[in-house]
């Protein structure tokens, strides 16, 4: 293995670390020194909350999105910039300490397309502007699409390309933008870490995807995360199992359950067709793996149950591509689901740490 | 069976252990200096293929700025942003630690790149941090001990004397913020994109260096080598061929009985190759070990002086390459069979009672010997021809070869005449004895009489050229370095301040500007040079127009130097094709070290077409004597980093401490070289000399003493090599000849005036006559001290 | 007296120990006298002749040439000895091979220094050897061979002709020619002949014979 992919790796696993769990990537709680930590009294502010921030040390805008070709064929699509800093503060061009990853994906019920970027802040290869907003890394490109009365995130176009395929599409919001947790504060552990956390898990989406066969034009629901901390998880939790459910009868769940030795912590935000969220706490949601895959020489649990006792809700969800694993310098799984049960509908579920 | 035969044929060594200590030192010194030579060339072979992969040069496309001017890095967001995949590089030499810095980006860098750390990988944390790290290899991390530099990680992968750091810490470390020297572009371009001459039509792009200009380069110097190592082998060679051909007529008896005890004779010969490859293996092993010595005793200097006269960097450590050591073997093996080759054809075909003749097999006819002197004469009509005709490397080595080979070849017919001619006219029984034997000695020494030819004429040859060399360049360097100063500055800005100061306290400050282009199709450099008395009065000039240096002042011509001219055909009033635009040629000159193109205008004209090239070196003209004083001030005043300001003793004080490095690789080969002669020369006269007991027995009988029988042997030897030698030394000038007009052109480009240095013959004499002797010495005194005894069982089979 | 030896003795070391090759032998021979010199293989005949020559030196006892004890000469005496007084044919006929057979046959009587072209061309007309002299050994039969290397003992005019086995390599009537020649040769030199054999039938041909038996001398 060469330099630049050993240092890579090490970068990458910086980035993801609060994603993944700090287990395997020691030395980082020194580094969390002179960054800014989560604070629950935080109130966001837009647009400058859509932008980086640049006193924390981790970021990422995390778009995932469930489409349907003319056939009604299922694909699904993954669109994330992570942004992380090696230190505090800026510093011109190639001086800066901001590192930048890109990661896409198109997922088929038997294919799993996967690309990489890698960049630095400081000489405009990626970055976030919030007035007009976007999100680049080399020619992948978030660009807020919003008339100037609208949230900058109303309406976005997304591109991506990899090796072997490519995406065009356009995201219309349908709803508001949604904070989870305490006014946005998302709790990560029993231990009080955290992080800010908002979405808009509210677009239809239209547009074109590339596959190796050729153009396919899709629509869909997508959603989209953003999330900020500088404060690595627990080093306990070994890895963390997280889905963004968008249910048939308007109803979107998002809930994650951190794997850690002390005893699995659980959060979810019940979010209305409306946009009003029901916060629910440790333990509310259980998530139970009903069958692994074979994946990347892992055992990944690809079906699982969903229960949220106080909502109803008990349902099973199934990957679409039990091969959806992200090959990329730190590996995880990312790949869309569909929901039977008490419920039915679509989603995403990541799993890390496996 | 095969046990027993190989237990009786290997016995003989036992009964005989000089012979076989003599087979094995041949074989072995032979192995030795061509594999020691090989793991030289293979060493920095690799160093350069390192280079040439170093960050995948040999492998992706580049993109530089057209005018050579530095690329501001935004243009790199630029091209990523269209989907270009390019990665930036930057690099530069800095003159503090002497190291060549590489900054890349980790982020983008096409994968398979960068070199690989050893031992604890970096972590990005270290690379990319303000601190940062550099990748070096591990004999530079000694080297740079003490230098003032981020930590060092050591990896293999590098060639010495260049350092990888992240961009970031490189633009610091070398000055340049902002700024890359070109981006590399990965293979894996996605199709569709804009392209590149549309959105950088500054930029170019360079399609990849294939197998490195280093290596082209360099390969003349290693050709020397090689070929010093080819007859260093050779000269072994002679020494197995003699022992071998010694031992198998002894043992023909042996063989004859094993024939007549019903071993057949396929087997035999079976029998006989595996006993000759055990014997190469053992003395294959010990080349290989004694090679090894020799290349890690020689590599230090072969660095330096590739540094020196090519700036390539070769690492000074050895590697023991598997492969090397096989081939080495296998060399050995190879050779033990070629030497062995005549005595194994002649046992195949040898009825079963043939008798026993070792003498005859030392005596070879006249009319062999003027075979081979008509092979011989072939062989220096077809150098004749070569040197007349022939062009380029190849045929220059080539008339290296025929003129070695041919004088080699003809050598014994010479000797075997000219000592005829003695034993012609004799005048006592013992004098006409003493010619009479000694011509009779000559074939059976001739293959050892080759050899030390070889060595010796290789030693006056190249002796003659490195003297030749070194008169001229010392000349030339002082003729060259006129300027007393020479500064170095990091800036224009800090050029521009130093220059304010200096300018009044000098009497002259010449620019010494340049770019790098394409001279005639030549990779090299374009000079601009100041008109000043300096320049008309003591640059070398080879042959010019007569009003040249007012020609050149008013832009009309260029001067270009030896190189360039011999390369590409080039005649005073030529056109040459020079970066911005073409000029008349309106003289050459000698540029000795220099293995690229040149060419100067003048500085108007420079300035006017390089507006943008650096302005950092200059040339100050003052008083000798003020010199240091000057340079010490300057130094203090501006802060000046160290190396730059640079005495004029000091850069001809380098430059002919390159020469000598040079040089002592040769030297030290060619002293090597007439040691495997002089080893050659003992092993025949030792091997001779058991032969020569019943020639010489009837002389004791008829009442000459031990020890003038054992005086004369030693006279008969020195009476040879002092024939040798003297035709060693024409061979010695006419190699001469051929190295410095023909190789040296043909690898260099320039051509040396020859001179000749007869006290260094004297001096040769002086070693080589009294080394002959000392070979002759022992068998002599062995024969001093001979029982009579031994000398008795000469007269009869019985003791009756 | 030409050459008087007085109770010889030599032991050669050898693998089983030492060995007593000769053990007291005495002799005498006068100029002009020739004396054969028999016995089995190993009973010392060549010993003697070698010790006679100078060419090794006896243990105990005593060979006088001319009075002079061969034993209390330098190394260099004994070759001057040799070079000047004694003429060797062997066996091995131990020829130059670098020199052809003119050459060969003067070489002894020029280091001698009295090299006599006319006696040499009656000796070579004599052994038969007229239209050879210009080739070299090798070129020669065994029988030109020996006749050189007698031809070569007898140039120098020795007061003592030393030969072993001279005919040795030759057949019966070659032997034979070639003994007759030598001996007409010895008598006109008026040289003492000691000649080891173990043919009867040369032995006869000689004045006097002297048997050795296991190192010891019976008349």
């Amino acid at each position: 293995m060469n330099a630049a992919r050993r240092l890579f790796l090490a970068a990458a696993a910086a980035m993801l670390a609060s994603r993944v769990g700090a287990q395997g990537f020691a030395g980082l709680g020194a580094a969390v020194e002179g960054f800014d930590l989560p604070d629950p009294a935080t109130r966001f502010g837009f647009p400058a909350d859509h932008g980086a921030h640049d006193a924390f040390r981790i970021e990422w805008w995390y778009l995932t999105a469930s489409l349907s070709g003319p056939d009604g064929t299922p694909y699904g699509i993954q669109w994330t910039l992570f942004r992380t800093a090696l230190k505090p503060g800026g510093g011109a061009g190639f001086q800066s300490p901001t590192l930048w990853m890109g990661h896409a994906a198109l997922t088929t019920a038997t294919a799993h397309h996967v690309a990489e970027r890698l960049a630095r802040g400081g000489v405009g290869q990626a970055g976030v502007t919030t007035v007009p907003f976007q999100a680049w890394i080399d020619e992948w490109e978030m660009t807020s699409l919003a008339g100037p009365a609208e949230d900058a995130l109303n309406k976005i176009a997304l591109t991506a390309r990899g090796a072997d395929f490519s995406y065009d599409l356009t995201l219309q919001a349908t709803g508001p933008l949604v904070v989870h947790g305490d006014n946005g504060y998302s709790v990560k552990s029993s231990e009080g870490q955290a992080s800010h956390y908002y979405s808009q898990p509210f677009y239809e989406v239209s547009g074109q995807i590339v596959l190796p066969s050729g153009p396919v034009s899709v629509i869909g629901q997508g959603w989209l995360d953003r999330e900020w901390s500088s404060q690595p998880l627990s080093e306990r939790q070994t890895g963390w199992d997280w889905l963004s459910l968008i249910l048939e009868d308007g109803t979107r769940l998002m809930g994650y359950r951190m794997r850690d030795t002390g005893g699995d912590f659980t959060a979810a935000s019940w979010i209305m067709p409306d946009g009003t969220v029901d916060v629910l706490p440790d333990g509310a949601l259980v998530m139970t793996p009903l069958r692994t895959a074979r994946v990347a020489d892992r055992d990944i649990p690809i079906e699982w149950r969903i229960d949220v006792a106080a909502k109803r809700l008990s349902v099973t969800i199934t990957a679409l591509n039990d091969a959806a694993w992200m090959a990329t310098t730190v590996p995880y799984w990312e790949g869309p689901v569909f929901v039977t049960g008490t419920h039915r509908g679509r989603g995403y579920l990541e799993m890390t740490g496996y | 069976m095969n046990r027993v035969v190989l237990a009786t044929l290997l016995s003989h060594w036992r009964k005989r252990p000089l012979q076989l200590v003599l087979l094995l030192v041949g074989l072995s010194l032979a192995t030795a200096l061509w594999s020691g030579v090989q793991a030289i060339n293979a060493e920095a072979r690799s160093s350069y293929a390192d280079a040439a992969s170093l960050l995948g040069r040999d492998q992706f496309d580049r993109l530089v700025s057209r005018d050579g001017a530095p690329i501001n890095e935004a243009r790199f967001a630029e091209l990523r942003r269209a989907g270009w995949p390019v990665s930036p590089v930057v690099e530069g030499w800095q003159p503090e630690t002497g190291l060549t810095l590489i900054g890349i980006d980790p982020l983008t860098m096409p994968a398979g790149v960068a070199p690989v750390a050893d031992g604890k990988g970096p972590q990005i944390g270290d690379f990319l941090a303000a601190a940062g790290l550099l990748l070096v290899n591990p004999d530079t991390t000694e080297r740079l001990e003490d230098a003032d530099l981020p930590p060092l990680f050591a990896t293999q992968d590098l060639p010495p004397m260049t350092a990888i750091g992240d961009i970031a810490l490189v633009q610091k470390l070398l000055g340049k913020p902002g700024v890359i020297s070109h981006l590399v572009i990965d293979s894996a371009a996605p199709p569709g994109l804009v392209p590149l001459d549309q959105i950088a039509p500054d930029l170019v792009r360079v399609a990849p260096e294939n197998g490195g200009d280093l290596a082209r380069l360099t390969d003349s110097f290693h050709l020397n080598l090689t070929a010093f190592g080819a007859l260093a082998f050779v000269v072994g060679l002679f020494i197995a061929h003699a022992v071998i051909g010694l031992v198998f007529e002894q043992r023909r008896a042996t063989m004859r009985t094993l024939r007549a005890l019903g071993v057949p004779l396929r087997r035999i010969v079976v029998m006989l190759v595996l006993e000759l490859g055990l014997l190469a293996l053992v003395a294959g092993a010990a080349g290989v070990a004694l090679g090894y010595l020799v290349a890690a005793a020689l590599l230090p200097d072969v660095a330096g002086s590739l540094r020196g006269l090519y700036g390539a960097d070769v690492s000074g450590t050895l590697t023991l390459r598997p492969g090397w050591v096989l081939a080495a073997l296998a060399l050995t093996m190879g050779g033990m069979l070629t030497a062995a080759g005549a005595a194994l054809w002649q046992t195949a075909r040898m009825p079963v009672l043939a008798p026993a003749m070792p003498r005859a097999w030392a005596r070879a006819s006249a009319r062999q010997l003027a075979r081979q002197g008509i092979a011989g004469g072939g062989f220096l009509a077809l150098a004749a021809i070569l040197a007349v005709v022939g062009s380029g490397l190849p045929a220059a080595f080539g008339l290296l070869a025929a003129l070695l080979v041919g004088a080699a070849l003809i050598l014994p017919w010479v000797v075997a005449g000219v000592v005829g001619r003695f034993a012609g006219r004799a005048g006592g029984p013992v004098r006409q004895w003493f010619w009479a034997d000694t011509a009779q000695q000559v074939p059976g020494l001739s293959l050892a009489l080759m050899a030390l030819l070889l060595a010796l004429a290789s030693n006056v040859g190249v002796g003659t050229m490195v003297a030749s060399f070194r008169t001229t360049f010392t000349g030339w360097l002082d003729q060259r370095l006129a300027s007393e100063l020479y500064l170095n500055v990091r800036s224009p800005e800090e050029g521009a301040a130093v220059l304010d100061w200096v300018t009044p306290r000098v009497d002259a400050v010449l620019p010494i500007w340049s770019v790098s282009g394409d001279l005639n199709g030549l990779p090299g450099d374009l000079f601009g040079v100041a008109d000043h008395a300096t320049y008309r009065d003591n640059w070398p000039l080879l042959s010019a127009m007569p009003d040249v240096w007012d020609q050149l002042a008013r832009g009309k011509v260029a001067l270009v130097n030896e190189q360039l001219a011999r390369r590409t055909g080039l005649a005073v009033g030529d056109v040459v094709v020079l970066p911005g635009g073409d000029l008349p040629v309106g003289g050459i000159y000698s540029d000795y070290g220099n293995p690229l193109a040149q060419a100067l205008i003048t500085l108007a004209l420079f300035d006017a077409r390089f507006p943008e090239a650096p302005h950092l070196r200059y040339g100050l003209r003052l008083p000798p004597t003020k010199a240091d004083a000057l340079a010490q001030e300057m130094t203090a005043r501006f802060q000046l980093p160290q190396g730059a300001v640079v005495p004029q003793a000091e850069i001809k004080a380098y430059s002919l401490g390159v020469f000598e490095r040079t040089f002592a690789v040769t030297d030290a080969l060619n002293v090597l070289t007439l040691g495997v002669a002089t080893v050659a020369l003992f092993a025949s006269l030792l091997t001779l000399a058991e032969m020569r007991l019943p020639q010489l027995a009837p002389l004791w009988a008829l009442g000459l003493t031990r020890r003038r029988l054992a005086a004369i042997e030693v006279l008969r030897i020195v009476a040879l090599a002092a024939l040798t030698l003297v035709v060693a030394i024409p061979l010695g000038l006419a190699l001469a000849w051929a190295l410095v007009a023909r190789v040296n052109v043909a690898a260099f480009g320039w051509q040396l005036p020859m001179s000749l240095f007869p006290r260094d013959w004297f001096a040769l004499a002086l070693t080589a006559i009294p080394v002959a002797g000392i070979a002759a010495l022992w068998p002599a005194l062995r024969l001093m001290r001979l029982p009579p005894t031994a000398l008795l069982r000469i007269f009869a089979n019985e003791r009756g | 007296m030409l050459l008087t030896i007085r109770g010889l003795t030599k032991t050669y070391p050898t693998r089983e120990g030492p060995l007593a090759v000769l053990r007291g032998v005495d002799l005498d021979l006068e100029r002009g006298e020739s004396l054969a010199l028999v016995g089995e293989s190993g009973s010392g005949k060549s010993t003697l002749l070698h010790l006679s020559a100078g060419l090794d030196v006896a243990d105990q006892g005593t060979i006088r040439l001319d009075g002079a004890a061969v034993a209390e000469m330098t190394d260099s005496q004994r070759a001057a000895l040799r070079r000047d007084r004694i003429g060797l044919v062997f066996q091995q006929f131990n020829l130059i091979p670098s020199l052809n057979a003119g050459a060969n046959i003067s070489m002894q009587a020029r280091l001698a220094g009295r090299n006599a072209p006319d006696w040499n061309a009656h000796l070579a007309k004599a052994l038969g050897l007229g239209d050879l002299l210009q080739r070299y050994p090798e070129e020669l039969s065994g029988g030109q061979q020996q006749r050189v290397a007698i031809a070569r003992a007898l140039a120098a005019r020795p007061a003592l002709v030393l030969a072993d086995e001279p005919t040795g390599n030759l057949d019966e009537a070659n032997a034979d020619a070639v003994l007759a020649l030598m001996l007409g040769l010895v008598a006109e030199a008026g040289a003492g002949l000691l000649l080891v054999t173990h043919s009867p039938r040369q032995a006869a041909r000689l004045g006097r014979q002297m048997r050795l038996v296991m190192g010891q001398s019976q008349a």
